[in-house]
């Protein structure tokens, strides 16, 4: 037993290469770490009575945003979704574009948690209970939006829900809209079981740790009555590998569903084949991005450096690079088929694009998610985490603008000349938007004093301590 | 604290390690001296734990696969039964029993019924949640959820015996034995 952990990851003959990287690439806990010290540094950003000055003024801002939110759904529900700007031929306009955009950022989350967990990726450990969290945070901004499009949501509901209603109506199978409630309402319901189960070892922690008795009636309630029987770990480890493996398929799904909601329709700019591939990559993209925007303030401000380390900046700064080749590859795979296809409305779409009145917005995308991620070929780029912050903003704003360019453009200059018109947002859009991001931070700020934003046990589980170093009586 | 609680009414003896490789070696040793109710806590999950304590698979996949059958089913027949059978509507030329069209749900539907059945099925199989038990009674238990490892042998088990499961349990060099109250 001792043999199969202690077994070096490289073939013999590389061992040279390999001992000259291993010693270049930083390992995913700080060493010194013991059961002990990971606990107690992650449970004391909880548990401590002190709140830093800097959460308030992080909250004071997202709470700020958030009463945004409030008066928007709130003006929104008195008069009308007509204080939007989306209007026939753009039928959808920012309802859409920021549900594609909240939801893809959540993908990264369902990918560091399950995928990274089936490859057997340490490194995803000290990253997946936050990425998690904000993958439940997004999908909630993401659902407000085609929830709050149908207007007055308490009489929409039979359109999206199947239950037996006074009018005998049942929602369409056949539209790839419904296929969307199905995919995100399951996906929320799977990434919060996920996400529950991962915290209940850590909940029991908490209760184990409180010092005041509010806490540890509150943190005891929510772990369940959780012992560390080795029972419970072998259902439990069972449990979170099949949650991991179901997810993984779920995931990817997803965001092809959302997809389809655009590919399944007749509409130049829409009607493509590489839809879903394209759409997950992107997501995994955008997500890693939030990931990373998330986690550079919260290293450097609670003091996680240890555990969230350069391998984890260096890995995540790698997957959006793969992530967002793949994506420039969807772009070019698009303008080739316009051209290819000699189609005159998928050539005039794709024209539109490049030179019309939202061209630069198209040039923008192309040079966040084609050219500028090419700086993470560089080493000092993947060091230089003020800088990679800051990309990490900006391929957010790409992926933004990637949606805005789809889903805008394909519909203000469709077939019919006399139709055409142009798009602007109010300020009532721009609010809905902002406001969700409110809620998000909001949301992030009180998990992060709240609950613990690493995985207690999956760290404790990979400091040296927790190998076995025993002769094994097979 | 070693004799404050009647024999007759103790739930059993526990001995603490402070190491996974001390908890496993002991835990491989009361199961080879014959000792079957017993149960091994740890702030980690620890693979070689199940074998050591001589615990059987879970049949947890099993269940999860079922769920997921389900919930595919499920969701096939009520896209069939609403759209062929209650409610029969044409859309755009499309045959009601349209099937492709109907495997999206499915797939969904599926997903969300394993998931589901991992979930509760996990905590059922597990008897979570339970607001109270014996080892809590243990003030160092506190630390099992940080860095300390127990082993539980039960006064249930047909060899436990006070004085010869205590001194049993001593031979293994852990940091400590307690009894446990019920």
């Amino acid at each position: 037993m001792a043999d199969n952990l202690e077994q070096p990851h490289h073939r013999i003959g590389a061992a040279d290469d390999t001992a000259a990287l291993m010693a270049r690439t930083p390992a995913v806990i700080a060493p010194g770490h013991t059961f002990d010290t990971v606990t107690d540094v992650i449970s004391h950003t909880v548990l401590s009575k002190r709140t830093p000055l800097g959460w308030f003024l992080g909250f004071g801002v997202a709470f700020i945003l958030l009463m945004i939110l409030n008066l928007t759904i709130g003006n929104l529900l008195l008069t009308g979704i007509g204080i939007w700007g989306n209007n026939v031929p753009v039928g959808w306009a920012f309802d859409i574009i920021n549900f594609v955009w909240w939801i893809g950022i959540g993908h990264a989350g369902t990918l560091i948690s399950a995928i990274l967990l089936l490859f057997r990726q340490q490194w995803r450990t000290s990253i997946n209970r936050f990425a998690e969290a904000m993958t439940l945070f997004a999908v909630a901004c993401a659902a407000m939006f085609p929830v709050l499009h149908t207007g007055r949501p308490w009489l929409a509901i039979y359109w999206l829900f199947p239950y037996p209603n006074t009018m005998g109506l049942w929602p369409q199978f056949k539209s790839p809209l419904i296929w969307d409630v199905f995919a995100v309402s399951t996906y929320a319901t799977v990434s919060l079981l996920f996400w529950y189960t991962g915290l209940v070892p850590d909940l029991a922690t908490l209760r184990d740790r409180a010092k005041s008795r509010v806490a540890q009636r509150i943190y005891g309630m929510a772990a369940l009555g959780w012992r560390g029987s080795a029972r419970h770990w072998q259902r439990y480890e069972m449990a979170y590998l099949l949650l991991a493996g179901i997810s993984t398929p779920l995931v990817l799904s997803v965001h092809s569903v959302v997809s389809f909601d655009f590919a399944v329709s007749v509409l130049p700019g829409w009607h493509a084949t590489i839809f879903p591939p394209y759409f997950v990559a992107g997501a995994i993209y955008s997500g890693f991005a939030m990931v990373m925007t998330l986690a550079i303030p919260l290293r450097r401000f609670y003091g996680l450096e240890d555990f969230i380390t350069m391998r984890h900046i260096h890995n995540m700064t790698k997957v959006m690079l793969v992530t967002g080749m793949i994506v420039a590859y969807g772009y070019a795979n698009e303008a080739f088929f316009s051209w290819y296809s000699a189609n005159p409305y998928e050539g005039y779409m794709m024209l539109n694009r490049m030179t019309g009145p939202y061209a630069l917005f198209y040039w923008s995308l192309i040079g966040i998610n084609a050219m500028m991620i090419q700086l993470f070929w560089f080493r000092s780029v993947r060091e230089n985490i003020p800088l990679l912050f800051v990309l990490s903003l900006f391929v957010n704003i790409g992926m933004w603008l990637e949606r805005f360019i789809i889903i805008v453009t394909s519909l203000h200059r469709d077939f019919l000349p006399s139709s055409w018109d142009m798009y602007a947002p109010t300020r009532w859009d721009f609010g809905m938007f902002a406001g969700t991001i409110g809620l998000f931070l909001a949301l992030f700020f009180l998990f992060i004093r709240f609950l613990p934003a690493i995985a207690m046990f999956e760290m404790r589980a990979i400091v040296p301590e927790a190998k076995l170093k025993m002769e094994h009586h097979g | 604290m070693a004799h404050e609680v009647p024999a007759s009414t103790l739930y059993g003896l526990m001995a603490e390690f402070d190491s996974p490789s001390a908890l496993v070696e002991a835990a491989d040793k009361a199961r080879l001296a014959g000792y079957r109710r017993m149960d091994a806590y740890s702030p980690i999950p620890i693979e070689e734990l199940s074998e050591a304590l001589g615990l059987r698979r879970t049949r947890l996949p099993i269940l999860v696969f079922l769920g997921g059958l389900a919930g595919g089913l499920g969701g096939y027949g009520l896209e069939y039964w609403s759209q062929v059978i209650e409610y029969p509507m044409n859309i755009g030329g499309r045959l009601y029993h349209s099937w492709p069209h109907f495997i999206p749900v499915t797939f969904e539907t599926t997903v969300l019924g394993a998931a589901l059945t991992a979930f509760v099925g996990m905590w059922a199989l597990n008897e979570l949640p339970q607001p109270y038990h014996p080892v809590f009674n243990v003030p160092e238990f506190v630390r099992a959820s940080t860095d300390r490892f127990f082993l539980c042998i039960e006064s249930g088990d047909p060899r436990f015996d006070r004085e010869a499961t205590w001194t049993f349990l001593e031979g293994l060099r852990p940091v400590g034995v307690s009894e446990v109250a019920p």
